[in-house]
């Protein structure tokens, strides 16, 4: 089937598709003219029962926290899955990354771009961590604050350091940090089952303030778990991904 | 304009389905279908909207406040940071074609046996 | 339209101003979705992804969502893009 037939055929097929989609879209109450129940109950009684005032976050991990393991353990063996398929197979020989940098023809990073590097890496390293702390209070949450946090380990590797990129995020400890976040998040769910109660509910006390940082029971503890699994996660894919880009030579396999 | 927002999404779904069927580079595929995943977020957010209403974050407002509907945000943002590890995982993938193959292009790949 | 407004606080835009940016942005959006489509070359593509995320964040922003425009941001500007770029500069290394 040459290129023009496919071509034709899709968008005859993409024209139905589309068709049937806006159909059912058409069914649906309308823009701006929200109607079901479950939204406006949630916003109701939200800050009452969790002492949270961001609901979106409470929702995330408290009211529909199974919904949020199961999508942390997504990224959790997404990650492992990037670390099996690009494992070293037989055949490839893995220079050090050290031998490989000196050999480097890239041209070095210029004066700008370690500048602003440099510039940012705390400031980013620290935004991530305020977000992923304060999902209770503000928009903010550990899914942003952890891809954040990785984002500040990224720019040491954009300065030009690739060395000192290795040598901050080994791949030892970005594994270990992403099995404690997993780990943490369901030890939390399941002690809360060893204390009689459904799994994963808020078993911690909630404060008195609603908003405050410590006020919300599990919801922050979560929350920083999911930070610190989400951050690790990506590293770990950046990690495999710049070693891959770092491979020279390829044996006979 | 009530309708606009599910238009959007039907178009943006069918260009990249459309970027996905005339490809000839495995990343430019996998970024059409980033494209694709897109429009489900932009989907859901148009669903929970209402009209005049604030966001869902009762830190300076009222708790009274008409506001939007939080539980498809919510979903929208697991969805957001999921999706780009599952694309990392796609783009292992590539990597190990082309180490096998040495080609990135489907059409290609396709007939190459073993 | 401006009877509809839940609250008014100092930064309050009215609703027919929200709509309208509501309009341009959604158009905006998907004009970047088919460049971003139509851009042959992976290695441009990649920029003009990370300018769709760069739209797309603004469009959640004014959708009211705040927390999914602030994990579009940072995952389809930053993450994305660097997670493609290290694929394709494996993938052109092997090339030479």
């Amino acid at each position: 089937m040459t290129e023009r037939w496919r071509r034709g055929v899709f968008l005859a097929g993409a024209a139905v598709l589309a068709a049937f989609l806006l159909w059912g879209l058409a069914g649906l109450p309308g823009f701006g003219r929200y109607p079901g129940p479950y939204g406006d109950i949630i916003n109701r009684v939200a800050v009452a029962q969790t002492n949270a005032t961001g609901v979106v976050s409470a929702v995330n991990f408290s009211y529909r926290g199974f919904d949020t393991v199961g999508e942390e353990f997504i990224l959790f063996t997404a990650a492992a899955g990037v670390a099996t398929v690009l494992r070293h197979l037989r055949g490839e020989d893995k220079i050090s990354t050290r031998q490989e940098a000196l050999d480097r023809v890239a041209p070095p990073a210029s004066d700008a771009l370690r500048a602003a590097a440099l510039a940012f890496t705390g400031p980013a390293i620290l935004l991530g961590w305020f977000l992923a702390t304060h999902a209770q209070t503000s928009p903010s949450g550990g899914f942003q604050g952890g891809v954040l946090l990785t984002t500040g380990f990224v720019l040491v590797y954009l300065a030009g350091q690739v060395l000192l990129f290795r040598r901050v995020s080994p791949e030892d400890l970005a594994d270990i940090a992403g099995a404690v976040g997993a780990g943490g998040f369901a030890a939390v769910g399941v002690t809360a089952l060893f204390l009689g109660q459904p799994l994963l509910s808020n078993f911690l006390p909630l404060g008195s303030t609603p908003g405050a940082v410590s006020s919300s029971g599990t919801i922050a503890l979560i929350s920083f778990l999911v930070g610190i699994e989400v951050g690790a996660a990506f590293l770990l894919i950046i990690g495999e991904l710049v070693d891959q880009a770092l491979l020279l030579r390829e044996g006979r396999a | 304009m009530s309708f606009l927002p599910f238009v959007v999404v039907a178009w943006v779904l069918v260009a990249g389905l459309y970027g996905i069927v005339t490809s000839r580079h495995l990343v430019h595929q996998i970024i059409c279908l980033i494209v694709v995943q897109s429009s489900t977020y932009v989907l859901l957010l148009a669903v929970g909207y209402r009209t005049g209403a604030v966001a869902p974050y009762f830190y300076d407002v009222p708790v009274h406040t008409p506001a939007v509907d939080p539980v498809v945000q919510a979903l929208a943002l697991t969805d957001v940071v999921v999706e780009a590890a599952v694309t990392a995982l796609l783009l292992a993938f590539a990597v190990q074609a082309h180490k096998r193959f040495g080609t990135l292009d489907p059409h290609e790949l396709v007939q190459i046996k073993g | 339209m401006t009877g509809l407004l839940a609250v008014t606080t100092p930064w309050t835009v009215p609703a027919g101003v929200m709509g309208v940016l509501q309009a341009v942005l959604l158009v905006l959006a998907a004009a970047g979705a088919t460049a971003v489509v139509l851009t042959r070359s992976p290695v441009r593509q990649v920029l003009v992804l990370s300018a769709y995320g760069l739209l797309l964040a603004l469009l959640f922003l004014v959708f009211q969502a705040p927390d999914v425009s602030l994990s579009e941001l940072a995952v389809g500007t930053v993450a994305l893009p660097a997670l493609l770029l290290l694929t394709l500069a494996r993938v052109r290394r092997r090339e030479k």
